[in-house]
């Protein structure tokens, strides 16, 4: 028992971990959030993502290596909309600090501001597989929501660190005059290709399916979360026959085997399409995700003839 | 006893207020407070019949009647019925919703969830039978933020022998000082396989070294304290964690019988990634408490207790861009277990070396080698294996085989096959690391 009580004693005594001060540390859940903290706090915060572009952002582990980022932050910025909810809770209660648990001023969820679509009404069960209560989660694929979680986080920051509000919001203006001219010019490309009809993977694409033009008729997942199955895939490849679909727009961490099998079927250019900054390796920010997407998808629409 | 308080409180200022040098003014001092008090229990006693008369009135039902306040009409919350179901003959328009809406308390209420844990066996074990078919374990899991500073999870386990409260306890998100506080009943951080719950294990039992040495099914688990701290190495992750129980855990564990016979637990842990899909976790556990072995008619004559040393060591794996196709977890424990005994101090040791490879998104298939003494008798030596092949039709549900072969030191060699079918209802849960 003697021997316990010291090393209580010890535990107590250890140094807390010095903190950086100045820059306010920031962690976000996913690299879109980082990428668009980077152009809010500019160098006047240090951020950093827990989980990567190319990884499914429902599955990440909560790995004991986070708790350590968790600790040390000013500001935790989630997606929300319960993207997280199988992994980040368990780190936040173990990061033993207070001032990013929900509910507390390091914490900000930045669906609050977004618009969010296919918010299910009626009944929601699970029979209709992992679905999302609050709405769906991928919302960050519209320029105008990323002016909106943009405004959050220089809001939030400001509020957090004071004097550098000012900064902030110039940051902020900045950003968002510059992702204003980028949005017109990427709505004038794609508008040529109004209305073109694609599949996806997952339910990733609703916001840029919506601000772009693009008709989503349906998905390789039959439902939310639950993998292709054999009948699913095969009415799916019919109702893209009918309607000539001839584009998949698949997320880089999804097998491409059953893609790869819709479009040799109905001879669908099958598009790894990164629905995230970093899920490929040219997309190292926000305005290139779109760029990138973009121009992904105006090269097959123009080579498949799709429309 | 208010009174008494306030009498003490009164004499305690007025004994250091007043100075010892006149006898005469002590004497009028002492006066003066005792008319105090008499002042005081006269005002009590006032009061007391007064709220007596309150109660009888109130009993009596001859309160005066409430004036009732005036209800704003309540707001009828309604839903849209949803579209088609005029057409099937169902109803149309608003319709009211009941029990209050979700603006109210309810949004309140905990996380819940309902996990189901059916288990099946077949072939001969004549030393650890289990029925052919049991519904295991429900598990109800309770889960919620209770104030700014702390979050409460209770999981409340129904088995075939009744109900019991498998954790329920209290987490401090902020102390100060990088402690992690948990309060109430829990699964000691003893090992791995100990603070798992039965539906993240990779298997459908545990292994034969945790029901040999680390007190069967439950393991350590107990109401204590547990206090968790970072120590601060640069990219590792290294947490201390001390916790102190009362000393009740498992079958023939741990067994108190005065106050004060506590049991201990202590686990470092040390957490490395190797590369972002490969990553490497150790631990080393100790644990003291004392043992039912010297209690003789509920009289602990004996004194005894046991030591338990353990390490245990997991590599996991996991590309990041295909994490939801193909995994690896290897796994080992070692435990050592110091039992004092009328016949002498038992020195045992066990283990178990598992690997688990997920080999398309919704299969995984495994292998587990068991080697244990006894606890109460190390020159008894179990031995077993095991092979499993695991479905998920979906995150919330899984089905798995097992077999099992056991060589008991005492008995005929079992072989079983196992079935266990397990879902989950409700509030989506934290995936197990």
């Amino acid at each position: 028992m003697r021997s316990l009580k010291l090393f209580l004693v010890c535990l107590l005594a250890l140094p807390v971990a010095a903190r950086a001060q100045g820059k306010l540390n920031v962690v976000t859940t996913i690299e879109d959030l980082s990428a668009i903290a980077r152009e809010v706090g500019g160098d006047h915060i240090t951020v950093e993502s827990l989980a990567r572009g190319y990884q499914d952002p429902h599955f990440v582990e909560a790995k004991p290596s986070f708790i350590l980022k968790l600790q040390r932050a000013d500001v935790l910025i989630a997606v929300g909309r319960e993207l997280e909810i199988g992994w980040l809770p368990p780190l936040q209660t173990q990061s033993r600090n207070g001032k990013i648990q929900v509910g507390s001023a390091g914490f900000l969820d930045a669906s609050l501001t977004a618009e969010i679509l296919e918010v299910p009404t009626g009944q929601i069960t699970r029979a209709e597989g992992d679905v999302h209560p609050l709405g769906n989660p991928h919302y960050w694929l519209d320029p105008e929501n990323g002016k909106r979680i943009a405004k959050a986080m220089a809001d939030k920051f400001g509020e957090i660190h004071p004097g550098d509000r000012a900064y902030f919001q110039q940051q902020l203006a900045s950003f968002t005059s510059r992702l204003d001219t980028a949005e017109k010019r990427w709505i004038s490309m794609m508008a040529p290709y109004k209305g073109t009809k694609v599949v996806t993977y997952h339910r990733s694409f609703p916001n840029f399916a919506e601000r772009f033009g693009l008709d989503i008729i349906g998905y390789v997942e039959p439902r939310p979360g639950i993998p292709p199955t054999p009948q699913h895939t095969l009415d799916l490849i019919n109702e893209m026959k009918r309607q000539n679909v001839k584009l998949a727009l698949i997320e880089p961490y999804f097998d491409l085997k059953t893609p790869q099998a819709i479009g040799r079927a109905t001879g669908a250019e099958v598009l790894v399409m990164p629905p995230s900054v970093g899920g490929v390796k040219e997309v190292t920010d926000y305005f290139k995700l779109f760029d990138y997407d973009i121009n992904l998808l105006i090269d097959a629409i123009k080579k498949s003839g799709a429309k | 006893m208010r009174l008494t308080f306030v009498a003490c409180a009164t004499c305690m200022v007025a004994m250091l207020i007043a100075t010892p040098r006149d006898a005469a003014a002590q004497a009028a001092n002492a006066q003066q407070i005792q008319q105090q008090i008499d002042q005081l229990r006269q005002e009590f006693n006032q009061r007391i019949s007064a709220l007596e008369a309150q109660l009888t009135a109130l009993q009596g039902g001859q309160a005066p009647p409430a004036v009732p306040a005036p209800q704003a009409p309540p707001a009828q919350t309604t839903v849209e019925v949803p579209p088609g179901a005029a057409g099937a003959g169902g109803p149309s328009g608003p319709l009211p919703v009941y029990g209050s809406s979700i603006t109210n308390a309810k949004v309140f209420n905990p996380d819940m969830a309902v996990i189901g844990d059916f288990l099946g066996a077949a072939g001969r074990n004549q030393v650890e039978p289990q029925p052919a078919l049991e519904l295991h374990e429900s598990e109800a899991a309770f889960q919620a933020i209770v104030d700014p500073y702390a979050r409460a999870d209770f999981f409340i386990s129904f088995g075939e022998e009744g109900v019991g409260v498998e954790e329920g306890f209290l987490t401090f998100t902020s102390l100060p000082g990088g402690l992690l506080t948990k309060v109430g009943k829990m699964r000691a951080a003893f090992g791995k396989v100990n603070s798992l719950h039965n539906h993240v294990l990779p298997w459908t039992d545990r292994p034969l070294v945790t029901r040999n040495l680390v007190g069967g099914e439950d393991g350590i688990d107990d109401a204590g304290i547990s206090v968790a701290r970072l120590i601060p190495a640069g990219p590792l992750f290294l947490e201390a964690t001390g916790e102190v129980y009362r000393g009740d855990s498992g079958v023939s564990l741990y067994k108190t019988s005065e106050r004060g016979d506590l049991s201990y637990v202590a686990h470092l842990r040390a957490y490395h990634d190797i590369t972002e899909s490969t990553n490497i976790d150790l631990g080393s556990s100790y644990s003291y408490g004392h043992n039912p072995a010297g209690i003789v008619k509920d009289v602990d004559v004996g004194r005894f207790t046991t030591k338990l040393f353990g390490v245990d060591a997991t590599l996991r794996w996991k590309p990041l861009s295909r994490s939801i196709y193909h995994s690896f977890v290897g796994r080992s424990e070692l435990i050592w277990s110091q039992r004092q005994q009328f016949n002498g101090r038992q020195d045992a040791m066990g283990y178990y070396a598992s690997g688990d490879y997920q080999f398309a998104r919704r299969w995984f298939a495994g292998i587990r080698y068991d080697r244990s003494n006894r606890a109460d008798d190390a020159s008894l030596l179990d031995k077993g294996g095991s092979a499993t092949l695991t479905y998920w039709p979906s995150e919330f549900s899984q089905v798995r085989g097992q077999y099992r072969r056991t060589e008991y030191a005492d008995g005929p060699t079992a072989n079983e096959l196992l079935f266990q079918f397990q879902f989950s209802i409700g509030a989506h849960g934290a995936h197990p690391f």
